[in-house]
């Protein structure tokens, strides 16, 4: 019976200082609209990418600069899912892997392929190195990679991914995403601000650090998918 | 007024494939018509001047989701109703 009331007064204090914190954020103000008066968000961000920091896609520069620390967040949801299903899934690659395709491939899906998968590539890199430029960034790009190399490995029995060189690539890229942010921890004083120096607008080499941090995800999420398909091919399927 | 005429199909055929998707007992099928939503639904947001999230929705919708679930299909069983039955055998058998 006792428990019962301090569970009470546990909840009724915790409630107590969760409304008195939201009682002071202006709930119902409308801070979005109104491209015109400079107090709202939108013409915040509008105003300020271009200005401060010479990014043309406002969206990027939110996600990586304005929203950062969210962005981080979002990369280690992807790296904690793929960790998982990698630890139930993964197998060492002696086991033969000629069960991945029940049917062999034609000539003509064949050389398609083989045409098609570089141009996806660069298309994927593209994406995320003109990710400040023009729409797309790190995870299009990514996830543009991993269909290029998806197309390769239901098509060829004999392509795989060498699982050192993803495992390195996706830690170095991870590593150089926090690096970054610590950087501008070190140098200016809070985490993932950008530098000073962020060149002309719709320049490639601008924006700062923007760029770069885009890179390393672009790199991260397209291993992380590649290797979480090249696991996933390499299942046996099941003996009927 | 000929686009709001194509964007009333597009909703339609949406609409349709999410009910095809529920109610086909071969999953393969049921994978296919979700990824027919996918790609009705990446057009959408290109309309909507969203470009970025119209690209991760043509990458990630249509080929990789449906990749991963062709390959679970396939180390599964295909049929709905055959898996279940089995399963539901041996659990009252259990009991």
């Amino acid at each position: 019976m006792l428990k019962k009331y301090i569970i009470f007064a546990l909840i009724a204090v915790l409630g107590f200082y969760l409304a008195s914190t939201f009682k002071a954020i202006p709930f119902g103000a409308n801070r979005l609209g109104d491209l015109n008066n400079p107090e709202t968000v939108s013409a915040f961000y509008l105003q300020k990418s271009p200005e401060d920091l010479h990014v043309a896609n406002t969206i990027t520069a939110i996600v990586v600069n304005f929203r950062g620390f969210d962005t981080l967040g979002e990369v280690t949801v992807l790296f904690l899912a793929v960790t998982g299903l990698m630890s139930i899934l993964y197998r060492k690659e002696e086991e033969e892997t000629e069960e991945r395709l029940a049917i062999p491939s034609s000539s003509l899906v064949r050389t398609g392929a083989k045409i098609l998968f570089p141009l996806i590539l660069v298309l994927g890199i593209y994406v995320f190195v003109h990710g400040h430029l023009t729409p797309g960034g790190g995870f299009q790009g990514g996830a543009i990679i991993a269909t290029g190399f998806l197309l390769m490995l239901i098509t060829y029995k004999t392509f795989y991914t060498n699982h050192n060189v993803m495992t390195w690539l996706e830690s170095i890229a991870g590593l150089g995403f926090v690096a970054a942010g610590l950087y501008g921890l070190i140098v200016y004083g809070s985490f993932l601000q950008n530098t000073a120096w962020t060149g002309n607008l719709n320049d490639l080499i601008s924006g700062g650090l923007i760029p770069l941090i885009y890179i390393f995800i672009g790199i991260k999420v397209g291993t992380e998918l590649t290797s979480v398909l090249d696991t996933l091919l390499n299942i046996k399927p099941r003996k009927k | 007024m000929s686009m709001i005429l194509f964007l009333i199909v597009m909703v339609i055929i949406i609409l349709a494939a999410a009910i095809y998707a529920i109610l086909q007992k071969d999953l393969l099928y049921a994978v296919l018509a979700t990824g027919v939503i996918s790609v009705i639904l990446s057009i959408f947001f290109y309309l909507l001047q969203a470009p970025d999230v119209a690209i991760t929705e043509a990458a990630i919708g249509i080929a990789l989701t449906t990749i991963i679930f062709i390959i679970t299909i396939r180390n599964t069983t295909r049929d709905e109703d055959e898996y279940t039955d089995n399963h539901v055998e041996k659990f009252s058998k259990k009991k």
